[in-house]
């Protein structure tokens, strides 16, 4: 019987979407240093890279998780900016009565961004999960409603001033690692660790895939959404402190532009539109992809705009690519 | 004009895997034409390529009209005058009937702009051309069953058609109904269309085929006239064995029994229901669609928990008010939707199997034991002989019958005391019907309590101790013993004493 050659069939295909994942990023590697050969590789760049990415890279993460399970998070750039702003505003309140110490403002100002991402994660949660409202509505209501409270906290202007100690989780270094890609990565081995060994990971992409058949097989569909668009919104939270940490800044609409590009970097990374699959690893591949073409083309001067022209080429690509692949081995 | 209206000898692979080898196949203008064979025998592969969908090895030979054709599309087999009703019937359930029946024709002509009168009148044309009433203008979704199918025959005779192929177009209707249907393929027959039907319903084939071609294992087994078959035989070598019930075993009485039900009540589902259910017994439900049996089990699964009434497991009452307890409790349900409640179609049969029991799989620290998960998946697959090629692989791709043979497992593996199986044997072949009913027996014969819910009485009579009839929403007759026929059971399921009681 030809069990066995399926078998090996069925595993090439499995990795398929990493390959061509891991195949693109070595091709824009190789493609950004030829062009700037002097420049490109240089540890400040790279440095300056791996400032950048976490914060996409968190909020990307935080929306796969939403897809993952058959749903989307709009809200995502409204959560960290309101996140933001509460750790904002306890800061500022804190330096002038000036009686307590910098490290402690700093770990009230991680606490508060948080609890109310948390609390906003959980708010998404129980109207997905109880009051059953679709997610893209539920989400879109709450993105409105945060950014709402978030303009009249700030009356739209920017609060700024941070103690040192804060300001080195968005901008120092550990032993020549930036701060920012070593949460990333923290968070990211966590997610991995959630999704691939937890029973809750489990769930949750048989969820995705079938809500009804998940039911019926006595998965606690409620509680598993609960928990996702908790994980979601406090994702949004850590990625809030390292925004306002490396502007030294919170404002109620930093980051506007980044809801798509986080769905962009989500598809791109093999995430399923219609839920049930997708990986860490092909996140974290398709964030290094997209950065390494907005540094290197910055670094050749394009402007920002041509940027975006290019990562919507490369997903559009990729979708063909996969098409394709995906043709061929139909037909056998 | 010849005799043969279509004839080929085709092979096909899918990933190196044979499921047609060199079958040799015609149909005469005008005749009526059957194909059997179990799932995954061929069936539906070859009717792919009569209609185009699918392209077959090299090597194929294929005559329409006498003349030999090279390649076969869709759009060619149209052409030839080739019509096919998929199961899924493929009607826009919210356009109404006479747009549901012009719309090919609409679209084939080209224009932008659509008239409602001659859409009207295209399709007023087909439905007296096939001799049947319609509503019109209503939406096809609001239709019965057997009104759509008959949509879907009038909008197959918008053009010329000289080979009708219907894929189990019965499986749906009732015996009622299937007659009507029968009448109409005879009446386009005297039209001089040929009509070829898949079918797993035996009774139907001999009603009204003039030739059978029978298919196994994607081998054609031989083409035969219904006056050389019988049910024995028919189903004999379609799967080259013989269907056996086995014998009902005797249930011995406890003071205690497993599950007793006493007054369960739920508005506008069902009243009063009184049952108990003893260990080792096999109990049938039946009645009509909408007779409350789906609601009652989904009620014991604690999905539609009741209002009143007491429900006692081995003595204890219990309330059921999720899943969660109603598993803790020990109850198991194989529901009625294979496809939607049953299985999550995307991902692999390993992990469909594992979703009931994955929370009992666990190692250090609440984490998944990947290695032990996926050797319990391997055992129980092994066991319940799901044939796949691997438990990775995805299981949209298994039969009928082995996706069921999956969520069987998927149950059992939670060591359930009480098992209820809704509608376990619809759209599955002889082979997996028989491997279900000797799997209903080995677990009853080990102490467990089942509940059967059929449409088949058959099924029912062959496999149970007891059967109960429900009809809007009570318990109206129960059945047992061995003078038992299935007309006695039949006429209870239908016959209306009127007054609703709910």
């Amino acid at each position: 019987m030809g069990s066995q050659k399926l078998k090996i069939r069925s595993s090439l295909v499995w990795s398929g979407g990493t390959a061509i994942l891991f195949g693109i990023l070595v091709l824009v590697l190789l493609l950004m240093w030829g062009l700037n050969p002097t420049r490109f590789l240089k540890i400040s760049n790279i440095q300056s890279m791996a400032f950048q990415l976490p914060e996409l890279g968190l909020l990307s993460f935080a929306m796969m998780v939403a897809m993952i399970s058959g749903g989307t998070n709009l809200s995502i750039i409204s959560t960290a900016n309101l996140s933001g702003i509460v750790a904002a505003l306890i800061m500022q309140a804190a330096q002038k009565s000036g009686t307590l110490a910098p490290g402690i403002i700093t770990a009230y100002a991680i606490l508060a961004a948080i609890a109310a991402s948390a609390i906003i994660g959980l708010l998404n949660g129980f109207l997905i999960a109880y009051i059953e409202v679709p997610p893209m509505l539920a989400t879109l209501g709450t993105m409105i409603f945060l950014n709402g409270i978030s303009v009249s906290l700030t009356r739209g202007y920017v609060i700024s001033g941070f103690p040192e100690d804060f300001l080195f989780i968005g901008n120092g270094l550990v032993l020549g690692i930036p701060m920012p890609i070593i949460l990333f990565a923290a968070a990211a081995a966590l997610i991995a660790l959630l999704f691939d060994y937890t029973p809750y990971g489990f769930e949750l992409y048989m969820l995705g895939t079938n809500p009804v058949a998940t039911r019926y097989a006595g998965v606690n569909n409620r509680k598993i959404l609960m928990k996702t668009y908790l994980l979601s919104g406090v994702l949004c939270g850590l990625a809030a402190i390292i925004m306002i940490s490396r502007f030294n800044s919170a404002k109620s609409d930093y980051g506007a532009s980044y809801l798509l590009v986080t769905m962009l970097a989500a598809v791109l990374g093999g995430v399923s539109v219609y839920g049930g699959s997708g990986k860490v690893s092909g996140i974290v591949l398709s964030l290094i992809i997209l950065q390494l073409l907005s540094s290197g083309l910055n670094l050749l001067r394009a402007n920002a705009f041509f940027t975006r022209v290019v990562w919507g080429v490369v997903l559009i690509l990729v979708m063909i690519i996969n098409r394709i692949s995906s043709y061929i081995k139909d037909r056998g | 004009m010849s005799e043969i209206f279509l004839s080929m000898i085709v092979s096909k692979s899918f990933s190196g895997v044979k499921v047609l080898d060199d079958v040799e196949f015609n149909i005469r203008r005008g005749e009526i034409h059957s194909l059997c064979g179990e799932n995954g025998s061929g069936k539906s592969t070859l009717v792919k390529i009569i209609s185009g969908v699918y392209q077959p090895d090299s090597g194929a030979r294929i005559e329409i009209d006498g003349a030999s054709v090279r390649h076969l599309s869709s759009i060619e087999s149209i052409h030839h005058g080739i019509q096919v009703i998929y199961q899924d019937l493929a009607l826009f359930p919210t356009l109404s009937v006479a747009e549901n029946i012009a719309i090919g024709q609409i679209l084939a002509r080209g224009k932008s702009l659509v008239r409602k009168e001659t859409m009207r009148a295209l399709a007023t044309r087909a439905v007296n051309h096939i001799g049947v009433k319609l509503p019109l203008d209503e939406p096809v979704g609001g239709l019965s069953m057997a009104d759509q199918q008959l949509v879907a025959i009038c909008r197959a005779f918008m053009s010329d058609v000289n080979l009708l192929i219907m894929d189990e177009p019965t499986t749906a209707l009732t015996r009622k109904e299937v007659n009507a249907l029968l009448n109409v393929i005879k009446d386009l027959q005297r039209n001089g269309t040929a009509s070829l039907f898949i079918s797993h319903k035996l009774d139907e084939i001999f009603d009204i085929a003039e030739r059978v071609t029978i298919l196994r294992d994607g081998c054609k087994i031989g083409t035969y006239n219904p006056s050389e078959l019988d049910t024995k035989r028919l189903s004999f070598l379609m799967t080259g064995k013989n269907l056996v019930y086995e014998a009902v075993s005797p249930v011995v009485k406890k003071d205690v029994p497993l599950l007793q039900v006493d007054g369960l009540s739920k508005r506008g589902n069902f009243r009063d229901i009184e049952f108990s259910l003893e260990r080792g017994e096999v109990l049938g439900i039946t009645g009509l669609l909408g007779s409350g049996r789906t609601e009652l089990a989904l009620a014991l699964f604690g999905l539609n928990p009741a209002d009143t009434g007491s429900i006692r497991i081995e003595g204890q009452k219990i309330v059921i008010d999720s899943v969660g307890t109603a598993m803790k409790s020990g109850i198991s349900y194989v529901p009625e939707n294979r496809l939607l409640q049953g299985l999550v179609l995307r991902q692999s049969v390993g992990k469909n199997f594992l979703l009931t029991v994955h929370r009992r799989l666990t190692g250090r620290f609440g984490l998944r034991d990947s290695r032990r998960q996926r050797a319990e998946a391997e055992k129980w697959i092994h066991d319940f002989e799901v044939k796949t090629p691997s438990i990775d692989s995805v299981i949209e791709t298994l039969s009928g019958g082995n996706q069921q043979r999956v969520v069987l497992a998927k149950w059992i593996a939670t060591n359930p005391k009480i098992l209820i199986l809704d509608s376990p044997t619809v759209g599955i072949d002889i082979a997996a019907k028989s491997s279900i009913y000797a799997t209903i027996h080995h677990l009853a014969s080990r102490g467990m309590g089942i509940i059967l819910i059929s449409d088949e009485v058959n099924e029912l009579m062959h496999t149970c101790n007891r059967i109960l009839v429900m009809q809007r929403g009570h318990i109206k007759a129960e059945f047992s013993g061995d003078g038992l026929t299935v007309q006695d059971v039949s006429s209870a399921i239908v016959e209306d004493n009127g007054g609703d009681c709910r």
